[in-house]
């Protein structure tokens, strides 16, 4: 290991950590945007030209609120819950290929922090954990309301991880890799993912809805049935950040999405754009490709959240355990009987 | 350094499990079994055994342990509300645990120490060769547990139909 690789890897923790938080940021004033113009209103334009300085704003106001503390909490779970909501989201991005590896002299840096050959069971392991910053926020508080979302919360994302675990193994079968390094390159140009399990990546988009606690399942902070959900008793930085958490977490499961189904860096062409571009913008217009598919997933999140009602809970649990987890059954089946004829069994 | 790691994790290991034990309220209870499962990923990593050690990370640490919060949260438990415990009780508590100590230590003492294990395949933990390897020459015990577990599954939905199926 040498200080060069260290100082490399570093850096690249530095930038991501950065642009998530910065995308997150910046998906808040979205969210806000976007949702006035499907609503035919204005939106925030105050703060800046075309309120552009709005979530700087709401950051500061964060801030300087009041630290408030309900006396019958159990005060080190209470603070443990938002650190944990804002640790889980971040940490999914250590896995994810940015962008194919640039050459600087005879220097090789690869775009990735940890090519891990578990790296999907790891985005999964990570989601799975998402929960527990909600759990034990809603639990802490001491109040029937969060504890009552807390349940939800808990019950909606472990109905969900079976349908998207299995939605997983279909995509499995047809890459034959867990690396998400591999399964990229296995993309390149115009073979994406989606293409082969189109109804494989429908199943594990509505469960990236149902884990992220994005409407139309945003059951656990249901505001007409319980008051703000897990984060009513919370106050300050600490109910920021849990608001920061969940779009973290559209980020990185906007990214994961086009990693796995729609080619992550690959576009049409990128060979032609590599070979005449040079080691280094070449990579770099991959990884310009990535984000604007992850940005478009991201306009997709909203935009589904100010267009569908939210569910109720038994239709939850309906469209979970009955619908969604048989339909990635016959997926895995399908898939695996098409293979076995492709390749002579 | 590879060893002092291992100490350091498995000291943590046994004070979290140490905890689970002696915290008063059920909730921080499966809480420190939370991070003591954790501590148990990190002893797969340091096995090179990558596969058990996500697998640990998502079964016990993203499944069964949520179902255990979500239960204890919805008994909600505590102190004022918990059964009193009556003496018999706590006595026989104390003689089941000796006898387990007795037994443990017993075993232990009966098992020379062994010599280090060297895998042929020092990636054998590896996901492709794991899967080579239960498939391949284990493939018969692998499919009767599937069966295993797939016989408590449908036992435990009998269980919970009230009606006679």
């Amino acid at each position: 290991m040498d200080i060069a690789f260290v100082i490399e890897k570093f850096v690249l923790v530095a930038i991501i950590f950065g642009i998530s938080l910065v995308i997150a940021m910046y998906s808040t004033y979205a969210e806000r945007k976007v949702a006035a113009f499907l609503q035919d209103r204005l939106g925030p334009d105050r703060a800046g030209p075309f309120g552009i300085l709005q979530p700087l704003a709401d950051g500061v106001k964060m801030f300087m609120k009041e630290e408030i503390v309900p006396s019958n909490a159990s005060k080190w779970l209470f603070m443990v819950g938002p650190g944990l909501a804002m640790l889980t989201a971040c940490i999914g991005t250590a896995v994810i290929p940015w962008g194919s590896p640039i050459a600087i002299g005879d220097r090789i840096i690869p775009l990735q922090v940890a090519d891990i050959n578990v790296g999907l069971l790891y985005i999964f392991g990570v989601v799975s954990l998402g929960v527990y910053g909600v759990m034990i926020g809603g639990w802490a508080s001491n109040n029937k309301y969060s504890l009552l979302s807390a349940i939800r919360a808990a019950s909606q994302n472990i109905s969900y991880e079976i349908a998207m675990g299995l939605s997983i193994i279909a995509l499995l079968l047809v890459t034959g890799t867990m690396s998400l390094k591999e399964i990229v390159d296995g993309q390149h140009g115009w073979r994406w993912n989606v293409l082969y399990q189109p109804l494989g990546f429908l199943l594990f988009m509505i469960c990236s809805f149902a884990e992220t606690n994005r409407a139309p399942f945003d059951l656990p902070e249901c505001e007409t049935e319980l008051i703000g959900g897990y984060h009513t008793e919370y106050s300050s930085m600490k109910l920021g950040f849990y608001l920061f958490a969940e779009y973290i977490n559209m980020f990185v499961s906007a990214a994961v999405m086009a990693t796995l189904y729609f080619g992550g860096y690959n576009y049409p062409g990128m060979d032609w754009v590599l070979a005449n571009t040079g080691p280094v913008i070449g990579p770099l217009i991959g990884t310009g490709v990535f984000f604007i598919k992850i940005f478009a997933f991201i306009f997709f999140f909203m935009w589904v959240r100010w267009t569908i009602p939210r569910f109720r809970y038994d239709q939850l649990m309906h469209l979970g355990w009955k619908v969604l987890i048989p339909l990635a059954i016959a997926n895995i089946v399908v898939t695996g009987v098409v293979i076995a004829v492709i390749e002579g069994f | 350094m590879g060893t002092s790691v291992f100490y350091f994790v498995a000291t943590l290991s046994v004070i979290f499990s140490l905890m689970v034990i002696f915290s008063k309220n059920p909730v921080h209870s499966v809480l420190y079994l939370i991070v003591t499962f954790f501590t148990f990923t990190v002893h797969y990593i340091l096995l090179n055994a990558q596969f058990l050690a996500v697998v640990n990370f998502i079964v016990y640490m993203g499944a069964i342990m949520v179902l255990f919060l979500f239960v204890l949260m919805l008994l909600n438990l505590n102190k004022d509300n918990e059964p009193l415990k009556s003496t018999l009780v706590k006595v026989v508590g104390v003689i089941a645990g000796c006898c387990l100590v007795v037994t443990l230590v017993g075993t232990l003492k009966a098992t020379a120490i062994s010599d280090p294990v060297i895998l042929r395949n020092p990636n054998l933990g590896l996901v492709k060769n794991l899967g080579k390897e239960l498939f391949g020459p284990f493939m018969l015990p692998f499919e009767l547990c599937s069966i295993l577990l797939l016989s408590a599954m449908v036992g435990a939905i009998l269980l919970t139909k009230k009606e006679k199926v």
